[in-house]
């Protein structure tokens, strides 16, 4: 069976990727889809309940709770591409060059890996970006320089597997270089693990913005993010359940959805990983 | 060990040079009186006026001493002081998770592998599956709202009642042990999954093993079969994903600590980090991996302890 055909009989992959495609239209239309200005201060209408008016109540500010969790969703998505982004690049480099070349580099690499895998990620992310002032870009930058470990075993991995197998023989009976080797003939047939890795990784960058944002170190206000919209809802934990409950669903089906969506895609690339 | 612990100082160190403005700003640019003699002389004595190597080295030497330098903060206390008022909280929490951990995950794990794909199964499944997906604070946000506020039966903020110095010893313990009961869970519940879905495919595959069908064929009941020989062997590897698991506890603490008001490590960690405390901020980042590396060591040595064949090899 080729991959799409697994891949559309699996309804749990199939959910998934209508709740990550829904994201992507949303966060693409925000400005339409939005009924209200996510910055629109109505001191009048502060902590609203849910209403017709307003589907998801307001905030401590009066603003529409339900548009800047539409707003929203563009942060977390950014986020999540981006700082996965940079961990399976520096993730599959490394491990691309520990595998390849075994030996002193490997021993260099993995020792390394070592070293950072020591530190309680969230402990070693606070920390930088506390020093580096809070603003988005650094978040999702730090995130993935936290974040490539992972990448890195599992691409080292697939090119010790495959660095003797016959093609890659073959292509250095023909001449090919290392660089050729590497990023021509041995890494497009580790890529299956790696999109895995990748949309894996997209669901726990989006959880550890939302918990940065959470404690004010994330996005900051006025820029909506779900984690800072659940800041307010601790601030009103007693009067205002709207405010911590719907930011943080929409947290949960996003992070549910990518996780759908990358175990489907490592069930249909290849059935022999299927748990 | 020696290593893994000279690469973690370096790596907490690059981290703390990153800072663009220096503490020395901070604490004289609120106060009228500061002079240039006095960052001078604030800047010599955080020894910010020497090459970054020589503050490495100077800082590696005070630390084989323990001495983790002086807070930033008003208090100005030596830092390893601070630390260690905190740390017993923090590790008494994380022992807890741990113990709730295995206690909820392995029964879990087990069960849902000796009836696979019954209802059970399916049921952890999807409890597994959130649990992989859902944001602790959010969780316990919803917690605090639903049993902290809702039912009034549990306290959502601090260790102590106000009241804790009159109760007696039963009541204070009592009184604790109440005010434990959320962020325990809280700090347990992303532990669940992992280690439930983890013995459950150990399980599984231990079952297919050609010894345990020549346990079954010996006519032994199908209850010691599965929790005589079968458990033991699917025991074992779960002793590594616990060490695993205790670099995320341990991160975590900043979340649930701060969320519950608990004065333990990762709250003090999140002021420092807010106040740009550095030597705190180093300090605290340094303990937490060293906490992560002895974890891992206590896992290696158990495993090796119940299992003979990791001593042989």
């Amino acid at each position: 069976m080729s991959f799409w055909e697994t891949f559309y009989k699996n309804k749990l992959a199939l959910t998934g990727s209508g709740i990550v495609l829904l994201l992507f239209l949303v966060s693409l239309f925000a400005p339409w889809v939005a009924p209200y200005d996510p910055g629109q201060i109505d001191l009048k209408n502060v902590l609203l309940a849910p209403s017709m008016n307003h589907l998801f109540g307001t905030d401590q500010l009066g603003r529409d709770v339900l548009s800047r969790m539409i707003w929203g969703a563009r942060i977390s998505l950014k986020v999540g591409f981006v700082a996965t982004g940079v961990a399976i690049i520096i993730g599959t480099l490394l491990g691309a060059v520990a595998g390849y070349y075994g030996g002193w580099i490997d021993a260099v690499i993995m020792r390394f890996v070592d070293i950072m895998l020591c530190f309680p990620t969230f402990f070693l992310i606070l920390a930088v970006i506390a020093f580096l002032e809070p603003s988005i870009w650094n978040i999702m930058i730090i995130i993935g320089l936290t974040g490539w470990m992972g990448v890195t075993r599992l691409v080292r991995a697939d090119f010790i597997s495959l660095r003797e197998r016959d093609f890659v023989q073959a292509a250095r009976v023909i001449g090919a270089g290392d660089l050729r080797i590497i990023f021509g003939h041995i890494l497009p047939n580790a890529m299956a693990s790696i999109l895995v890795a990748a949309t894996l990784g997209i669901a726990g960058a989006i959880l550890t913005e939302s918990a940065l944002s959470f404690l004010g170190i994330g996005v900051q206000p006025p820029t909506p993010s779900w984690g800072n919209i659940l800041t307010a809802g601790k601030d009103n934990i007693d009067i205002a359940w709207w405010l911590s409950l719907y930011p943080g669903l929409a947290i949960l089906i996003t992070v549910v959805g990518y996780n759908l969506l990358g175990e489907g895609i490592r069930d249909s690339l290849d059935p022999r990983l299927k748990k | 060990m020696i290593p893994l612990l000279l690469g973690i100082t370096v790596i907490c160190f690059f981290v703390m040079r990153l800072a663009p403005g220096s503490p020395v700003d901070l604490e004289t640019q609120m106060n009228p009186k500061s002079s240039v003699e006095m960052k001078e002389r604030l800047k010599t004595l955080y020894e910010l006026d020497k090459p970054i190597h020589q503050q490495y080295w100077s800082w590696l030497k005070k630390l084989s001493h323990g001495n983790l330098g002086i807070s930033f903060a008003s208090d100005h206390r030596p830092v390893t002081a601070k630390i260690m008022e905190r740390i017993p909280i923090t590790i008494l929490l994380e022992f807890l998770s741990l113990l709730i951990i295995i206690a909820i995950a392995i029964p879990i794990g087990v069960l849902s592998a000796v009836h696979q794909d019954s209802l059970f199964d399916k049921m952890t499944g999807v409890f597994v599956f959130i649990g992989f997906a859902i944001p602790t604070f959010w969780l316990a946000l919803l917690l605090m709202i639903f049993f902290g506020i809702h039912l009034g039966w549990l306290p959502i903020s601090g260790l102590r009642s106000l009241n804790y110095e009159y109760l007696t010893a039963w009541g204070q313990f009592v009184d604790l042990a109440r005010h434990l009961v959320l962020p325990v869970f809280i700090s347990a519940f992303g532990g669940l999954a992992g280690l439930s879905r983890y013995m459950r495919a150990n399980m599984l595959e231990v079952i297919r093993q050609d010894y345990i069908m020549t346990a079954r064929a010996k006519g032994l009941s199908e209850r010691d079969v599965i929790y005589k020989h079968a458990l033991r062997n699917a025991l074992l590897p779960a002793i590594t994903i616990l060490g695993l698991s205790i670099p995320g506890l341990i991160g975590g603490s900043v979340i649930f600590e701060t969320v519950f008001a608990i004065p333990g490590m990762g709250q003090l960690f999140y002021m420092a980090v807010m106040a740009r405390d550095y030597p705190t901020v180093m300090g605290v980042l340094l303990i937490g991996a060293i906490l992560t590396l002895v974890g891992n060591l206590i896992a290696d040595v158990s495993y090796a302890v119940a299992d003979p064949r990791i001593r042989i090899s």
